[in-house]
């Protein structure tokens, strides 16, 4: 019995063909956690992985060279010019551009796509619609001159870096008017259809979402610039770190995109595997939520900002996964502020919280989301923290439980990581150091307001820097403003996202740039 | 005379039949209800998987009543009952797609892989537990019961990743993670959803043994804990039976030992083993998160998890009702078997 059993099991494994253990020569097998696409509607894009999609398959009107972001250039935009007054911008577009469809790309399309935006009024709309447009003036503020000439109007002479920043995140992606609207319904500018397909004019088009499960590009041959040099992209969604490993060195796959501390140590001898860097926008900070009775003591929120080891987690727990960083503007950005002045010093935080009579520390609980490296992070904290006498409770949740709390403002502290929705300052000014209404049922609510801090001041000199057209003096105030945030808010900014990326060593021309829609494929060979 | 009693036996049938319908209505509205129910009490807040972290006041209040939750529940409730009633499942909020073709592009490959899984456990399972039943308190028995034991206790996703290593990253005799290799991914056009049955339908024959190779795995892994399960099930059935007196007397007679056990005592054991089979097959039917996870597997396992924490209510109940009808329906085969089998229970 037992040998007949054997024998089967032995032939089943002899009938199976041998493993191929490389991938097509003419596709790059990426293994990817795709399980945040919930839409490909450029219009509704919002999470990283889409984002990323967006960037590869769609074109913005402007563009910015991911090694010195204050390049800006034209991309279906040839050229532009600003209105003395500094509120009419005029887009030359590029002529001989045509989307995969074979339509060709005209003001037309870029009118409809913006437009598009404010009408659906998805989660990124905001990014176009704080120029003041709306579904009822977008008729007027944005439109055609000619078939190659775009007009835009902005409500405010803001400083003109910023809203064309605001032109090359996902949201400023062009659409195929045509296309889209064979498809629309009940009045829905092709919502409904364009959420799982697509209409776009980039270096890849779309072949096949199945979600959470792959991603599949083909190369545009009507692509109009260098056309991408590998035929197909497939991208498969990995959830976990070591088998997204294990596939890489086997050569499974070209590249892994979600590797932990310990698989990055792991591969690091390997020769056929090289690992990338580069610094993202995303920072990592604890909320403190000023509703609780310790936490908006000034001395407190102080003595907790020394009661971070920086150092020690940069080096442990986050092993080259993130950079210390103590200012809400991420390196790379204009103004960003990149001094440290806060470091480990329990003695220090001890005599702060002996002024205000809490030298025995207190209790309070932080809201954590239970995933890597945020468990790791908040256990590291809990320990620095009761040097100091303060028990920090943590409560784990998932992400989506974790965050339902914070918006409700019901925690005392939360660990977060925000990423920047564009590369222009205002993006984290605007949630850090704005709360233009700090009640409960207020219409914008940024980070400051989850965190019930009322700045009528700073918002002013947020809104201030907003404003100046001169990028040295616009600059300047973003640095006074960082400095004054940096101590008095009740924000531990602690690092500064790093993307690692570990490829097999015959990959080349991966862009990983400086955010998650500028990480580009185009150029990719093996 | 004759005529009552075969008029009472009708009515009665069609009374149980009844009854029976009632019953499984009953069951699905009751499951419906707590899950509906608990989707509600979760502290997390479905609009959110839909607008995102950063959406604005107002269009965050836009979706939640497109999402009908500002309606009292019962009202939401009543709602989602009828649609249900229509055949509508409503559009899951991470895929973008109605929860039906979501549900029916993940379920095969969760089937495809209990179904195999259940073969190994069956036909490894069974002969160990008859085994060792036979060699009570021996050496074999030691052994079988360890190697059930370990299959009960091990956690399964260091199995998986210790199987990973070892006969995909070292020896290379299996494939990696996932249902096909990348170059053949999206080759077969998916008729049933089951890679197996679709390659051979297209005559992909190249496909189908990618497809089982992948399956090797994952397949033997979910085997190994139906089989840890089932092995100890027929160990103590059979222990049982080879107690009773009928064997004493078939011994006595001068049957020979090998038709002792597997034609008169594993006879006995049949029955109750069927329950035992079918309840592992239904469990594995609900798909094991952290095997679809290490494997990447697409099955239901995963796409109910994800769901659930996203406060993805649609896929949930929807979910909840493919899963609901599964044990439900392997209740009632293990009936009918039961009445096959059994003389005692066709009364």
């Amino acid at each position: 019995m037992k040998k007949l059993y054997l024998l089967v099991i032995v032939l089943l494994l002899f009938s199976l063909q041998p493993v191929l253990a490389s991938t097509p020569s003419n596709t790059l097998v990426m293994a990817n956690s795709i399980d945040d696409i919930i839409t490909l509607d450029p219009a509704e894009i919002f999470e990283f992985s889409g984002a990323e999609y967006a960037a590869n398959t769609y074109d913005r009107l402007i563009g910015y060279d991911v090694d010195d972001v204050s390049k800006i250039f034209g991309v279906i935009a040839e050229s532009w010019t600003i209105s003395p007054d500094g509120k009419t911008y005029v887009f030359k577009i590029r002529k001989g551009i045509t989307f995969a469809s074979g339509n060709p790309l005209t003001a037309e399309d870029v009118v409809f796509s913006l437009q598009r935006v404010i009408k659906l009024d998805k989660s990124p709309a905001f990014i176009l619609s704080q120029f003041g447009f709306t579904p009822e003036n977008v008729a007027q503020t944005i439109s055609k001159v000619d078939d190659y000439t775009v007009k835009v109007v902005v409500n405010k002479a803001y400083a003109p870096t910023f809203f064309l920043y605001c032109m090359t995140s996902t949201a400023g992606s062009v659409v195929d008017k045509k296309t889209v609207m064979a498809h629309e319904k009940d009045g829905d500018l092709g919502y409904g259809w364009l959420k799982t397909a697509y209409a776009g004019s980039g270096p890849f088009k779309l072949k096949a979402w199945k979600a959470s499960e792959s991603l599949i590009l083909d190369r545009n041959d009507n692509y109009w610039g260098d056309k991408a040099k590998l035929k197909r992209v497939f991208i498969r969604h990995i959830p976990e770190s070591s088998t997204q490993r294990l596939l890489l060195e086997k050569g499974d796959v070209d590249i892994a995109r979600n590797l932990g501390p310990d698989d990055i140590k792991g591969l690091a001898g390997n020769k056929d595997i090289v690992i990338r860097k580069k610094a993202k926008g995303a920072v990592w900070y604890l909320g403190l939520n000023q509703k609780n009775k310790y936490l908006k003591i000034p001395q407190v929120r102080q003595a907790l900002k020394y009661l971070i080891d920086y150092k020690g987690m940069e080096q442990t727990i986050l092993n080259g996964k993130a950079t210390v960083h103590q200012a809400f503007l991420p390196k790379g950005f204009l103004g960003a502020l990149e001094e440290t002045p806060f470091s480990l010093n329990v003695a220090k935080a001890k005599a702060l919280l002996k002024e205000v009579g809490l030298e025995n520390g207190f209790t309070v609980t932080m809201d954590t989301r239970n995933n890597e490296p945020t468990t790791s992070m908040a256990i590291a904290i809990q320990g620095t923290f009761a040097q100091a006498g303060i028990k920090l409770e943590i409560i784990p949740g998932e992400g989506k439980q974790t965050l339902t709390k914070y918006r409700a403002r019901n925690h005392d502290i939360y660990i977060g990581r925000w990423g920047p929705d564009y590369m222009d300052p205002h993006t984290n000014a605007d949630t850090f150091a704005r709360n233009p209404d700090n009640s409960d049922n207020a219409k914008s609510k940024p980070l400051a307001w989850r965190n019930a801090w009322d700045i009528p001041e700073m918002t002013k000199k947020a809104d201030a820097a907003v404003l100046e057209r001169d990028t040295a003096k616009r600059a300047q105030m973003y640095l006074d403003l960082q400095r004054e945030h940096q101590q008095v808010s009740p924000f531990v900014i602690m690092f500064q996202d790093i993307e690692i990326l570990a490829e097999r060593a015959n990959v080349k021309g991966f862009i990983l740039g400086p955010s998650f829609d500028s990480n580009f494929y185009q150029y990719v060979t093996k | 005379m004759a005529q009552t009693y075969s008029r009472m036996k009708f009515k009665t049938t069609s009374v149980k039949i009844f009854k029976f319908l009632c019953m499984i209505a009953v069951t699905f509205l009751g499951l419906l209800l707590i899950t509906f129910l608990i989707g509600r009490v979760v502290p997390i807040d479905p609009v959110l998987a839909v607008v995102g972290d950063k959406a604005s006041h107002e269009v965050y209040e836009r979706a939640r009543i497109a999402m009908g939750l500002d309606l009292p529940l019962w009202k939401q409730f009543l709602i989602y009952i009828g649609s249900v009633l229509r055949g509508d499942f409503g559009m899951s909020v991470l895929t973008a797609k109605p929860v039906l073709d979501d549900i029916l592009r993940v379920f095969p490959a969760t089937m495809e892989l209990a179904f195999l899984a259940t073969l190994f456990g069956v036909f490894v399972g069974i002969p160990l537990g008859v085994i060792s039943a036979v060699k009570r308190g021996k050496f074999l028995d030691h052994v079988s019961r360890v190697v059930g034991l370990l299959g009960y206790s091990l956690p399964i996703f260091w199995l998986a990743l210790l199987a990973l290593m070892i006969f995909y990253a070292k020896f290379d005799l299996l494939p990696g993670p996932g249902r096909v290799d990348v170059f053949y991914e999206g080759l077969v056009e998916p008729v049933t959803g089951f890679m197996l049955i679709d390659s051979a339908m297209a005559g992909e024959w190249e496909i189908f043994r990618n497809a089982l190779s992948h399956l090797v795995m994952p397949a033997t892994l979910l085997g190994y804990y139906s089989m840890a399960y089932i092995s100890r099930m027929t160990r103590s059935f059979m222990i049982e039976q080879l107690r009773q007196e009928y064997v004493l007397t078939a011994r006595v007679k001068g049957v020979a030992e090998w038709k002792v056990i597997w034609g008169h005592a594993f006879g006995n054991c049949a029955i109750p083993l069927i329950t035992v089979v079918a309840l592992s097959f239904g469990s594995l039917l609900e798909g094991s998160v952290l095997t679809e996870t290490i494997f990447a597997w697409p099955g239901l396992g995963l796409y109910l998890t994800k769901s659930l924490l996203n406060a993805d209510m649609n896929a949930v109940l929807g979910s909840t009702i493919v899963v609901g009808s599964i044990f439900l329906g392997v209740n009632i085969f293990s009936d009918f078997l039961y009445k096959v089998f059994d003389p005692r229970a066709r009364l």
